[in-house]
């Protein structure tokens, strides 16, 4: 590992710039929802007042649970979710290896299997169908994602996400660009795919026995997912330019627009039910993907 | 104070998250709890969220004369709250189990069972009176974390170990 990865790891887009967005993105998301509905919403600063609090909170016991496997689930979702940031391809010429795309697309997954099997090993029956339906939602919308994602590769003939950003946008990457946005809501927990979260229907779902710093690394594991996936979608629909800040510019500002587009949806909608969420992913934005994996590899072939 | 204890401190005062339990309730204080978040009185803008689940919540709200069925639910999930915790009574069964009085079916009032910070008095109490008694909640959790910060359980207290304040069914 060179200078040049460390520096994108730990500062920009990783976490020195990744935490804070974490925070400022759910801020956003709660207070574009709250003046939607006509209400003032939270302040600034809210998501940084309810992290610092509940790291000032002490877990009571959890007779009967592994206590060490619940307390590295979070941690292990943060770190993969803020690794995945790290490796965006933000900056021009900022590095790379090849087929750091499939390390990209694993971090973005991990995040989902860690809260599945911490709703399983929390024993905690409103856990336990929480991990289920994040199991099925992740099913559903693993298959497009990536098949999406691959469709955008494909037509590139790279597995590298420097020379896949670099490449003349297409007609074929914006089909790709638009399945992969039909996943984000549902990756992100976002309604009407909150499914696996399912507020007051199912408690907190895997997260009802967490509490204290445990649930305060959640919250920004969720936060830093925010990051990594408006930051793919703005990664992949940025236009290549060679200054660093406008670069840099370019990918903040659409990662904002996609937070926005997200939080309308959420206050636009109700919660669907896990067989029409499975129902939707499978039927219609599966349709979207296979057409632009099948598109860049009928073109690819032809060329 | 050192000032990590001081951020912690006042960011305890501006993220109060509640949890709502109904203790043989009639629905009505329940109705006017859930009011609170509409866009009328929007608490959301004093950071208070209406959580899930009982570990989550800094703020347990309990309407209802405590029947003899949830008495030691109640206790349970007291037990759950993380501390610092501070229990909020809504409407006047908590506070002297109302019309219900006397039933053999009520253990209540609330204080038998639980150690109550604010009593909202009211059949059903306000919105507005009801985010005043939160808001008194969150200066009586950040002056107890201030005077207390993470030490382990004072003998009598209850506050710490989630055990009963008053001896509970007499």
């Amino acid at each position: 590992m060179n200078s040049a990865h460390l520096l994108r790891l730990l500062v920009f887009p990783g976490l020195l710039y990744a935490i804070p967005a974490a925070w400022v993105f759910l801020w956003i998301e709660r207070k574009a929802v709250a003046r939607m509905q006509r209400r003032i919403g939270p302040p600034f600063l809210q998501p940084f007042f309810d992290f610092m609090k509940l790291l000032g909170k002490k877990t009571p016991p959890r007779p009967g649970v592994d206590g060490a496997l619940m307390r590295a689930w979070p941690v292990l979702a943060a770190a993969s979710a803020a690794g995945a940031v790290g490796l965006l391809p933000v900056l021009p010429r900022a590095g790379g290896f090849a087929g750091d795309l499939v390390l990209l697309l694993t971090l973005l997954e991990l995040p989902s299997l860690f809260l599945i099997a911490a709703g399983f090993s929390s024993r905690s029956p409103f856990g336990q169908i929480g991990s289920a339906r994040e199991a099925a939602l992740g099913l559903a919308t693993s298959a497009v994602f990536v098949t999406a994602v691959l469709g955008i590769a494909t037509a590139q003939h790279t597995f590298q996400l420097e020379a896949l950003v670099q490449a003349p946008t297409s007609l074929l990457r914006w089909l790709g660009i638009a399945a992969i946005l039909l996943c984000v809501p549902a990756k992100l927990h976002v309604t009407p795919f909150s499914v696996a979260n399912a507020e007051q229907e199912l408690y907190a779902g895997a997260l009802t026995e967490y509490a204290g710093p445990e649930l305060a690394l959640w919250e920004l594991a969720h936060g830093l997912e925010w990051v990594a996936l408006t930051g793919l979608v703005a990664a992949l629909a940025a236009p290549p330019v060679a200054s660093v800040w406008a670069a840099a510019g370019w990918w903040v500002g659409i990662s904002l627009v996609v937070v926005l587009l997200l939080s309308v949806l959420a206050a636009a909608t109700a919660r669907v039910t896990v067989e029409q969420a499975v129902r939707f992913y499978w039927r219609a934005a599966a349709v979207v993907a296979v057409l632009a994996v099948s598109a860049s590899w009928l073109l690819g072939a032809g060329s | 104070m050192n000032p990590w204890k001081r951020l912690v401190g006042g960011c305890r005062r501006r993220s109060p998250w509640l949890f709502h339990l109904n203790a043989g309730s009639c629905n009505g204080c329940d109705i006017e709890l859930v009011a609170c978040i509409t866009p009328r009185y929007d608490v959301e803008q004093l950071g208070i969220k209406l959580e899930a689940s009982p570990r989550h919540a800094d703020i347990l709200c309990v309407s209802g004369p405590v029947t003899r069925n949830t008495a030691q639910a109640i206790r349970t999930v007291y037990a759950q709250v993380c501390t610092p915790k501070a229990v909020v009574a809504i409407g006047s069964c908590p506070a002297s189990t109302n019309v219900f009085a006397g039933s053999p079916t009520i253990e209540g009032p609330l204080s038998r069972h639980l150690p109550v910070d604010v009593f909202v008095p009211g059949c059903p109490p306000r919105p507005d009176a009801i985010i005043e008694g939160v808001a008194r909640a969150v200066q009586i959790l950040a002056e107890r974390a201030e005077a207390r910060p993470a030490s382990p359980a004072e003998p009598g207290d209850g506050h710490e170990t989630g055990k009963i304040a008053d001896g509970g069914p007499r």
